[in-house]
C-alpha cells in the first residue's frame, strides 16, 4: 500500500492541560493510530466526544488546534512525511493538497469578505488557477452543490445566505483548489435533519464527481455509513475497530461498535390515552413581547397521566416556545392551559407553589442548568427543602434515595457539577426534577447534547422512572429516533403550528402530510444505501408531480 | 493551591501599605505638622527621605499621607461598590423600567468625564473628606454598576436561574444564592482596579488643590507642596510617585491573579 | 431609508440628547445641589448685605429653570456669560485657550495613535514572548502612576537634570511652529505615555479577540502566511474595535490634558478650569464643563458611528 494518498502510522498526539489547581502538564490524547486512504476513497472516522477524531483529521494537515501537538508517528501525504516538512511546504499542502470543511461554516467564513473571494482565495494564492479560472470553477462547484443562483451567490456576504447554503459554500471552498484530500469535520452536525440530507447528498455527489479522497469525521454512524468506503471507530484516542463500511455496519466485531450500531433501537410499547388528560393545551397562540409575529398558532394538544407526548420539529418550529408557554415564562396571547384538572394561570408569578411543584423541567444543556457553585446535594436538596420543608438528616436521606434512583449512588452528594460527566450531570437534573414529586416533567432536548450511548442510557432511565413514579413527560426533540424510543403520542410542529398529532402509531403510519413525510424520510438510517434510496424516491416523486 | 510569585509580591506590598496606613501614628518618627529641620534637607540618618518645603520630615508626611490617601480611597471604593453592585444586580434581575431608568442615568453620568464632573461639583461644594468620598464614590459607582449589571445579565439567562424561577424562588434567593456566588470573582478583581483608580483620583484632586486641604497630608498634596523644588533639582515631589506606583502595581498583580484563577476554574477545553 | 442611515441618525440624535442632559447635569451640579452658590463664593466673609447683592447679580432670585434655559440658549448662541472673578467675557477668554488645548491634544494623538497600534500589533505578533511581556510591564507601570507625577518625573530628569526642554510650556501666538513644538515636547510626551498604555492594551485585546475567531483558523488551513492572514482576514474585522479603542482614548486624553496643563503651566482650557474651580467662579466652570462634555460625547459618538459603518451585517443587509 505504498501508493496510498494518505498513510498514517502510529500517530500520537498530545496536549497541555491547565488544571485549576496544580501545574500545567502534558497529556496524550491520541495513542498511536494507523490507517491508509487511497485516492478517491472516503474514510469515516467515528467516535464520541473525546475520541480524538477531529484531532486526527487535522493531523492530515499537520495542524494542531489550540495547544494540541503531534508528538509521534508519521503522516505521509503523496509519499512525503508531512510532519518533517517546514512551514512553507505545509502552507502549500494546506492550501492546495489537503483542505478542510468545519462544523460551523457560519464561524469559519470571514464576515467582512464576499463568499467568492474566500472560496477562490487558496486556489489563486497557491498558483493553482488564475482568478478567472478559479471563479469559473467556483461557480461550477456552487452549481454542483445545488446552491441557488450559482452565478451570483459568490457576490454575497456570508450572513446573507442560510446555514445549509453556507455549509455547501464551505465545501466549495475546500474543493476549489482541486485538492487530493478533503477533511470533513462534522459538516452536517449543526444542521436540521431536512437540511442535513441536502448537504449530505451534495457532498456525496461532489466527492464522486471530483474524484477527491475524504476523511469524514462525525459522531453519527448512520451518517458516515452513507458516504464512506471504510470506517474507523475510535474511542478515547484509540482504534476500536477499522474495516470496510459493510463489515462495520452489518457485522461489527467489537462490543463497542455493536453498541454504536444498535443505538437508538430502544423500543417502547405505546400506552392508550386515558379519559382524563393531566395537561390540556387549548387553542394557544403566543408571540414575544414587542413583536406581532405569532410564534405559536392555535396549538391544541393533550398529555395523559404517566405517558409521554413527544413534540417534534426543527429549529424555528416553535417547540421550545411551547415549553415556555406551559411553564408560564411566556404567557399566551390567546387560549388556555389546564393542568391536573384545574386552569393554570398564564403567568409564572400568579401560579401557586403546588402548580410549580407539580410541573418540573429538564434542560438540554445540563452544564448551564446547574449552578456551578452548588454541590449535587444542594442542587437536589433545594426542592425538598423548598416544597416539603425537609431539613437535616431527613433531607439527606431523601437525596441519597434520589441518587440511587438515578443510578449514581450517594458518593456524589458533595461533588460539584464540574466534577461530573455529561451523562451524570443530566441525571442530577432529572433527580432535581423528581425531588419535587411532579405530575409532569417538560424535557427540552434533554439528550441532544449527549453522545449516543449516553443518551440511550438517559432515555432508558426516563422510561424506567416513568413506570415507578407515574410521571408524564412532555418531550421536546428534533430527533425522530428518540421519539420512537419514548413517545406514546406525538405532535409534529412546523412554523409554529401542529401539523400532525395523534398516538405514536397513528403519526408514524402513512398516509403522511408533506412535511411529516419529508421529516421522516430525512432521518438517516443505519443501513447502507439509505441515502441513494431516498434520492431515488424523491426523484421519482418529483417526476410524478 | 499554588500562588504565583507575582501575586505573593502583590499581596505582600498591599498588606504592608495597609499596615503602615493603620499604624501611622505609631510608625511615624515625627509629628505630622511638626517642622523639624531646614527647607528641603537632603536624605540623612535623622530624616530618611529628607525634609519638605517647610522643613517637615518627609517620611513622616509620606506615612500620614498614605494613611489619608488609602483611607479615602478605601472608603470611596466601598461606597462605589456597595452602590454600584447592589443597583447593578437589581437592574439585571428586575429588568423592565427599573433597569431602563438606572441604565440611562448611568449613561448620562458617564457622558461627562468623572474628573471634569468632580471639578464642577467641587467648585461649589465645601471641600471636606466626606464630600470627597461621596463625590468620588458615587461618580465611580457608575462603572461598578455597568460591570455588575453585565455580569448579572449573563448569569441571569442561565438555565439554572430559570430553574430557580420556575421553582418559585424569591428574588433574594436568586440574587444571593444563584447569581452572586457566580458574579463574585470578576467583581472582586474589579474592586482592586477601582481602588487603584481611587488612589489616582484623590491624588490628582489634591494635587490640583481641590482634594485634601493642608496642613493634612496626602500623597497628591505632598507633590503640590514640593513641586516648586523640581526646577531647583530637588526630587522631594517625586517620592509619592514611587509610593503610588508600588501600591497600584501590587493591587493590580493581586487583581490579575484573582481573575486568572477564576477563568481557569471554568475549565479549559475538554 | 437604508437601515444603516436610520441607525446613524438615531445615534446622532442620542448624542444630542445626551449633551442636552449633560448640560442640565452640569447646571444642577453647580446651582441646585449645594445650599447657596453665593454663600460658598463669599465664604466666611459673607455679610447678609453682600450675599443679597451677589444673589441679585447672579440672578439667583429667578427660578432655577428660567436660569437654566437662559444659560443654555446663551451657550447655543456662543454667549457663555462673564467670569465672576474678572468680569471678562468667557467665550473670548476660552477661544484662545481652547485652541492651545486642541494643539496639545492634536500632537499627542498624532504621536500616540500610530505608536499604540504598532506596539499592539507587535505584542500580538510576539504574544507571551519577551516583547509582549516587556510591553505589558511598561504599560502596567505607566497606568499605575497618575499623569501629573509622570509629568514631574520627566521634568526632573529631562528638563532639570539633562536640560533638554523647558520645564514650563508657555506658548505665544508669535512663536514659530518649531518653537511651539519644542515648548510642548514634555507635555506631549506625558500625554502620549498616559494614553499609549491604555490604547495599546486595548488594541492588543481587540486584535487577539479577532485572531481567536474560527475564520482565522480557516485562513491558516488555507495555507496563508501570517502576514496575509493579518492583512486580509484579521485587519478588516479589527478596524472597528481599534477605532473604538482610539476614540475612547482620545476622550481620555481630554481629561489628561487638564492635569498636564497645570503641571507645565500651559495656557489651555484645563488650567483655566482648575484655576476657576479654586476661585469658585461658577460660570467659567460651567462653560468649561460643557465644552469638555461636548468633546467627550462627540468622540464616543464617532466611535459608535465607525462601528456601525464597519459592520458588514449592517452595511449589506439581507
Amino acid at each position: 500500500m505504498s501508493d496510498a494518498l494518505l498513510k498514517v502510522r502510529d500517530l500520537k498526539i498530545g496536549a497541555t492541560v491547565y488544571p485549576p489547581s496544580g501545574k500545567p502538564h502534558d497529556i496524550e490524547i491520541v495513542h498511536g493510530v494507523s490507517f491508509d486512504l487511497e485516492k478517491g476513497k472516503v474514510l469515516g472516522l467515528i467516535g464520541e466526544s473525546g475520541a480524538g477524531k477531529s484531532t486526527i483529521g487535522l493531523s492530515a494537515m499537520a495542524y494542531g488546534r489550540g495547544g494540541v501537538k503531534i508528538t509521534g508517528g508519521e503522516v505521509w501525504v503523496n509519499g512525503q512525511d508531512i510532519l518533517k516538512q517546514g512551514i512553507r511546504d505545509l502552507r502549500r499542502l494546506r492550501g492546495a493538497t489537503v483542505t478542510y470543511v468545519s462544523q460551523s461554516a457560519a464561524a469559519s467564513f470571514n464576515p467582512a469578505k464576499k463568499i467568492m473571494e474566500q472560496v477562490t482565495e487558496a486556489a489563486i494564492l497557491q498558483g493553482k488557477f488564475s482568478r478567472k479560472e478559479a471563479e469559473e470553477r467556483a461557480v461550477r462547484l456552487f452549481d454542483k452543490l445545488g446552491l441557488p443562483n450559482p452565478e451570483t451567490i459568490g457576490n454575497r456576504y456570508p450572513h446573507q445566505v442560510s446555514g445549509g447554503q453556507l455549509q455547501r459554500c464551505m465545501t466549495a471552498l475546500a474543493l476549489c483548489p482541486e485538492p487530493d484530500l478533503v477533511v470533513f469535520d462534522e459538516p452536517t452536525t449543526a444542521l436540521d435533519v431536512t437540511t442535513q440530507i441536502d448537504v449530505l447528498m451534495a457532498i456525496k455527489a461532489a466527492i464522486r464527481d471530483t474524484g477527491v479522497a475524504a476523511l469524514y469525521i462525525t459522531h453519527d454512524l448512520a451518517v458516515v455509513a452513507q458516504v464512506s468506503d471504510d470506517i474507523m471507530v475510535l474511542r478515547m484516542g484509540e482504534t476500536v475497530e477499522y474495516g470496510p463500511v459493510d463489515q462495520i455496519i452489518n457485522n461489527p466485531q467489537e462490543e463497542y461498535t455493536q453498541a454504536l450500531v444498535s443505538v437508538r433501537s430502544i423500543d417502547h410499547e405505546e400506552k392508550r390515552p386515558t379519559p382524563e388528560p393531566v395537561l390540556t393545551v387549548n387553542h394557544v397562540t403566543a408571540r414575544y413581547r414587542g413583536t406581532n409575529f405569532d410564534v405559536l398558532r392555535n396549538i391544541s394538544v393533550d398529555l395523559h397521566e404517566g405517558q409521554t407526548l413527544a413534540v417534534v420539529g426543527e429549529s424555528g418550529s416553535g417547540k421550545s416556545t411551547l415549553a415556555r408557554v406551559i411553564t408560564g415564562l411566556l404567557p399566551p396571547a390567546e387560549g388556555e392551559i389546564n393542568f391536573a384538572g384545574r386552569a393554570l394561570s398564564p403567568a409564572l408569578e400568579q401560579r401557586s407553589k403546588e402548580d410549580l411543584r407539580e410541573l418540573q423541567m429538564i434542560y438540554q444543556m445540563a452544564d448551564t442548568a446547574m449552578n456551578p457553585r452548588q454541590t449535587v446535594g444542594t442542587i437536589i436538596g433545594r426542592p425538598l427543602e423548598f416544597y416539603f420543608g425537609m431539613r437535616g438528616a431527613e433531607k439527606r436521606k431523601r437525596i441519597k434515595e434520589l441518587l440511587e434512583e438515578i443510578e449514581m449512588g450517594d458518593g456524589f452528594i458533595d461533588r460539584y457539577p464540574a466534577e461530573l460527566s455529561g451523562g451524570q450531570k443530566q441525571r442530577v437534573c432529572i433527580a432535581r426534577a423528581l425531588a419535587a414529586k411532579p405530575k409532569l416533567i417538560i424535557c427540552d432536548e434533554v439528550t441532544s447534547a449527549l453522545d449516543p450511548l449516553v443518551a440511550d442510557g438517559i432515555l432508558k432511565l426516563l422510561l424506567n422512572l416513568q413506570k415507578i413514579e407515574n410521571v408524564a413527560y412532555l418531550f421536546i426533540t428534533h430527533d425522530l429516533a428518540t421519539v420512537r424510543a419514548i413517545a406514546d403520542s406525538i405532535a409534529v410542529m412546523y412554523q409554529g403550528k401542529v401539523v400532525r398529532y395523534g398516538t405514536k402509531s397513528e403519526v408514524l403510519s402513512p398516509p403522511f402530510d408533506d412535511y411529516t413525510d419529508l421529516l421522516l424520510s430525512s432521518v438517516p438510517e443505519m443501513k447502507l444505501g439509505w441515502l441513494e434510496e431516498v434520492i431515488a424516491h424523491r426523484k421519482m416523486e418529483s417526476a410524478g408531480n | 493551591m499554588r500562588i504565583p510569585i507575582s501575586a505573593v509580591i502583590g499581596l505582600f506590598f498591599t498588606g504592608l501599605y495597609f499596615f503602615v496606613a493603620i499604624f501611622a501614628p505609631w510608625l511615624a518618627p515625627y509629628g505630622m505638622t511638626e517642622a523639624v529641620g531646614d527647607v528641603w534637607e537632603p536624605a540623612s540618618s535623622t530624616h530618611w527621605l529628607g525634609t519638605d518645603s517647610i522643613g517637615r520630615d518627609l517620611l513622616t508626611r509620606m506615612i500620614y499621607g498614605g494613611r489619608t490617601t488609602i483611607w479615602i480611597a478605601t472608603a470611596a471604593t466601598i461606597l462605589s461598590f456597595a452602590t454600584g453592585s447592589v443597583l447593578g444586580l437589581l437592574a439585571a434581575t428586575i429588568g423592565g423600567w427599573v433597569d431602563q431608568l438606572l441604565s440611562r442615568l448611568v449613561d448620562l453620568l458617564m457622558s461627562i468625564p468623572s474628573l471634569i464632573f468632580a471639578l464642577v461639583v467641587l467648585s461649589v461644594m465645601p471641600v471636606t473628606i466626606t464630600v470627597l468620598i461621596l463625590v468620588m464614590g458615587l461618580l465611580d459607582s457608575t462603572r461598578v454598576y455597568r460591570l455588575a449589571r453585565a455580569v448579572a445579565v449573563d448569569i441571569n439567562v442561565m438555565d439554572y436561574v430559570e430553574a430557580a424561577k420556575l421553582r418559585g424562588e424569591g428574588r433574594s434567593w436568586i440574587i444571593f444564592r444563584e447569581i452572586l456566588p457566580n458574579a463574585l470573582s470578576p467583581l472582586v478583581a474589579e474592586m482592586g482596579l477601582r481602588f487603584i483608580f481611587m488612589v489616582l483620583f484623590v491624588s490628582t484632586l489634591s494635587f490640583l488643590g481641590l482634594g485634601v486641604q493642608p496642613p493634612a497630608a496626602d500623597w497628591g498634596g505632598i507633590v503640590k507642596e514640593n513641586k516648586e523644588g523640581i526646577v531647583y533639582g530637588i526630587p522631594a515631589a517625586l517620592v509619592p510617585a514611587v509610593a503610588i506606583a508600588t501600591l497600584a502595581i501590587s493591587v493590580n498583580l493581586v487583581a490579575d491573579w484573582i481573575l486568572n484563577r477564576t477563568t481557569s476554574l471554568k475549565g479549559g477545553r475538554g | 431609508m437604508h437601515p444603516i442611515l436610520k441607525l446613524l441618525v438615531q445615534r446622532i440624535a442620542l448624542s444630542l440628547l445626551l449633551l442636552l442632559a449633560a448640560s442640565a447635569m452640569i447646571f444642577i451640579g453647580t446651582q441646585i445641589l449645594p445650599g447657596d452658590v453665593a454663600q460658598s463664593i463669599l465664604g466666611q466673609s459673607a455679610t447678609p448685605e453682600s450675599l443679597a447683592n451677589l444673589r441679585a447679580e447672579l440672578g439667583l432670585n429667578e427660578p432655577a429653570l428660567t436660569r437654566y434655559f437662559d444659560w443654555l440658549f446663551g451657550a447655543l448662541q456662543g454667549d457663555l456669560g462673564t467670569a465672576l472673578t474678572n468680569g471678562r467675557d468667557i467665550a473670548e477668554s476660552l477661544g484662545a485657550r481652547l485652541k492651545n488645548t486642541l494643539f496639545l491634544a492634536f500632537w499627542a494623538a498624532v504621536i500616540s495613535v500610530p505608536l499604540a497600534i504598532f506596539l499592539g500589533l507587535l505584542a500580538v505578533r510576539y504574544q507571551n514572548r519577551w516583547p509582549d511581556k516587556l510591553i505589558s510591564a511598561v504599560t502596567l507601570t505607566s497606568i499605575s502612576i497618575p499623569e501629573f507625577l509622570i509629568g514631574y518625573v520627566l521634568m526632573y530628569f529631562i528638563s532639570v537634570k539633562l536640560g533638554w526642554f523647558t520645564s514650563v510650556s508657555t506658548i505665544y501666538d508669535s512663536m514659530s511652529l518649531g518653537e511651539k513644538l519644542s515648548a510642548i515636547a514634555l507635555p506631549v510626551t506625558v500625554l502620549t505615555l498616559v494614553v499609549l498604555a491604555h490604547m495599546m492594551r486595548m488594541t492588543r485585546a481587540a486584535i487577539l479577540n479577532v485572531m481567536q475567531s474560527a475564520y482565522i483558523e480557516t485562513a491558516e488551513l488555507k495555507g496563508l502566511s501570517m502576514f496575509n492572514i493579518i492583512r486580509k482576514h484579521a485587519f478588516p474585522n479589527a478596524i472597528a474595535p481599534i477605532v473604538n479603542v482610539v476614540m475612547l482614548n482620545l476622550a481620555y486624553l481630554v481629561v489628561g490634558v487638564v492635569v498636564v496643563e497645570v503641571v507645565f503651566v500651559y495656557p489651555g482650557m484645563g488650567q483655566y478650569l482648575v484655576d476657576h474651580v479654586s476661585k469658585r467662579d461658577v460660570p467659567v466652570v460651567q462653560a468649561c464643563g460643557l465644552i469638555f462634555a461636548a468633546v467627550y460625547i462627540g468622540l464616543n459618538m464617532v466611535a459608535d458611528i465607525v462601528s456601525i459603518l464597519a459592520n458588514p451585517r449592517l452595511r449589506h443587509p439581507k
